[in-house]
């Protein structure tokens, strides 16, 4: 039901919708020219990465972020605790953090009804450069729980900057800063695998890979096969450390809550 | 036992202390100055089952503080208070099952959605049966005639309108105890008159508990029999609203139609003279001294007509946080 109200809001800006969904790409194409350039001048392969590897992960890392960008989702929950709008998942028997999960799922739905097509258009177009064909079932599976789980992640991460408004009421520096490391250490600016030493190793560590390097990864077959299910274990683990801090976060953020505004 | 318990209970922010100027602000980077601001002190309060509590007071009194206390949004910093047995700030689901508040300032409803979304919505957060929940809907949006714009969407009803809305969306759960703050905000008089004819009735029918804040006294005189008055934090009156007079008005006003030719000179000295617009004229005087002061001016003067009268309770109300106020503005901890 909750779902259902949702979906029914997000549907009511339809216009914004389709052309959002169509821009998503154009970032892509310039990065598609720059690395075409650059695989001109090295002749040969860079990381393990032909230039059809490059394109075919690019494509696949924006899939991933599809699921795992949260579009104005720290800021709203800031503007929220700002202006007291969230007073009301105080007073009603209903909680925050499940409902705004909720509220993020239909929004998904919703943009998926609409990006399919474009996505299905694109991946088709760019088949010639998925040079391996389909990778084994095995694969495929961790590849849908990986882009599940980078949603989830990527939900409870940005969860946890807005809930840090209960101590600044102001998030958007913090917010700049974290969606700067997100586009270098996530992947969606290069594959991290073309990273040096100790960077490697650091990103590695990180959570943010599986916001869209791990899913393309696994996809791609960069990920060993024996490695897949450890791999994913971790991911478990960051998933649910970040609930674990959402939870606190809202819980202590409640007690020093000074309901502002009226 | 009573519905409302309240003792003891106070709370303050800690406020930022902003100095004017830039390099105060500067210096603000690193050290700053906080305040303590006692919103509520000590408050003390028994509501029983069924009553229709008014809270008076000036702007920043703490009676929101207080609302907000009861319903759960803020923790207290000290004292205990219980509504319907709960600790309102634990926010039980229990708890929060069977209370309501509306803010005449916030919305609750969804911007961009007609309002009987957001009723369904509520229907689904408080668990309440689709039978009843038609019965229910039906009922409020009969009682406030709101029927034809239950499927429009809310950004574009009128503040009336959607104050109404905002109210059914309360009352949907069939709460016990109804906080309300300023419900009548920036409503014109058609449209405040017609919620406080729907709030008595329904408070009537339904023998809820219901505490009420608002600056319009004509809200308080329709709707509540009993008067909180808090001033800087603290209880200054509780009682019936007509013993707000007969407690902070020593005064009382007497109109006087003079005959024809009669000159209003000398009155003066019996009392002090609010206006003079030949041949009325309204004198305001020591309520003890009336019958004394009347009889000497019948003497003196041609009467045609006298009226005795309470001053007007917004007066006496306005001179009550006057006196507030000026006596606060020492207490203030630093």
């Amino acid at each position: 039901m909750i779902l259902r109200i949702a979906l029914e809001e997000r549907l009511v800006y339809r216009g914004d919708f389709a052309l959002g969904t169509l821009m998503r790409f154009l970032p892509i194409i310039t990065q598609i020219f720059l690395w075409w350039a650059v695989f001109q001048s090295i002749e040969g392969r860079m990381a393990g990465y032909s230039f059809e590897d490059m394109v075919a992960y690019y494509l696949l890392s924006m899939l991933a972020r599809a699921f795992s960008s949260m579009p104005g989702l720290a800021s709203t929950v800031a503007r929220q605790i700002r202006d007291g709008e969230i007073k009301k998942f105080i007073i009603q028997p209903v909680d925050l953090i499940g409902f705004m999960l909720l509220g993020r799922v239909a929004h998904k739905i919703a943009y998926y009804t609409v990006a399919t097509v474009p996505f299905a258009l694109v991946f088709f177009l760019c088949r010639g450069y998925f040079t391996e064909g389909w990778p084994p079932a095995i694969v495929v599976g961790a590849f849908i729980a990986s882009l599940v789980m980078s949603f989830l992640l990527g939900y409870f991460i940005d969860l946890c900057i807005g809930l840090i408004g209960f101590w600044f009421l102001e998030v958007s520096a913090l917010l700049f800063v974290y969606m700067l490391l997100n586009f270098f250490l996530s992947g969606h600016m290069f594959p991290l695998d073309l990273l040096e030493q100790p960077w490697r190793s650091l990103v590695d560590f990180l959570p943010l890979k599986y916001l869209a390097y791990f899913p393309a990864a696994i996809f791609l077959g960069k990920i060993p096969q024996d490695r897949l299910a450890f791999e994913l274990a971790i991911e478990v683990a960051w998933l649910v450390a970040f609930i674990g801090l959402a939870r606190w976060l809202y819980a202590r953020g409640l007690r020093r809550y000074s309901g502002y505004g009226g | 036992m009573a519905i409302i318990e309240i003792e003891q209970l106070s709370k303050s922010y800690r406020v930022y202390q902003k100095r004017e100027g830039l390099s105060s602000a500067i210096r603000g980077l690193w050290r700053r100055q906080y305040r303590e601001v006692d919103a509520v002190r000590s408050i003390d309060l028994r509501v029983e089952q069924g009553e229709f509590v008014a809270f008076l007071g000036p702007n920043g009194a703490g009676k929101t503080t207080t609302l907000k206390l009861l319903s759960g949004v803020i923790y207290p910093t000290s004292g205990t208070a219980r509504v319907m047995g709960y600790v309102p700030w634990e926010r039980s689901n229990e708890y929060r099952r069977r209370f309501a508040l509306v803010m005449g300032q916030k919305n609750q409803l969804w911007w961009d959605l007609p309002a009987q979304e957001s009723f369904r919505l509520h229907q689904q957060i408080y668990r309440i049966e689709l039978e009843q929940f038609k019965k229910t809907l039906a009922e409020l949006t009969d009682l406030l005639s709101v029927g034809e714009l239950l499927g429009r969407p809310v950004r574009e009803l009128s503040l009336g309108e959607r104050m109404k809305m905002e109210l059914i969306a309360a009352l949907l759960h069939s709460p016990e105890v109804l906080f309300l703050d300023e419900p009548t905000i920036g409503l014109d008089v058609v449209a405040q008159h017609n919620i406080q004819q729907f709030l008595k009735y329904y408070q009537q029918q339904r023998q809820i508990t219901i505490l009420l804040t608002s600056h319009y006294m004509k809200d308080v005189a329709a709707l509540c029999r009993r008067v909180v008055v808090i001033t800087s934090g603290a209880i200054k009156y509780d009682g019936s609203l007509v013993g707000v007079i007969d407690k902070f008005s020593g005064s009382k006003i007497l109109r006087l139609l003079l005959a024809a030719g009669q000159s209003s000179d000398g009155l003066e000295r019996f009392a002090e003279v609010e206006s003079i617009d030949l041949p009325k004229v309204v004198l305001r005087c020591r309520r003890g001294e009336i019958p004394k002061m009347l009889s000497s001016i019948l003497q003196q003067y041609q009467i045609e007509d006298v009226a005795v009268e309470d001053p007007p309770l917004e007066q006496v109300i306005a001179n009550l946080f006057e006196h507030a106020a000026s006596d606060s503005s020492n207490q203030v901890s630093l």
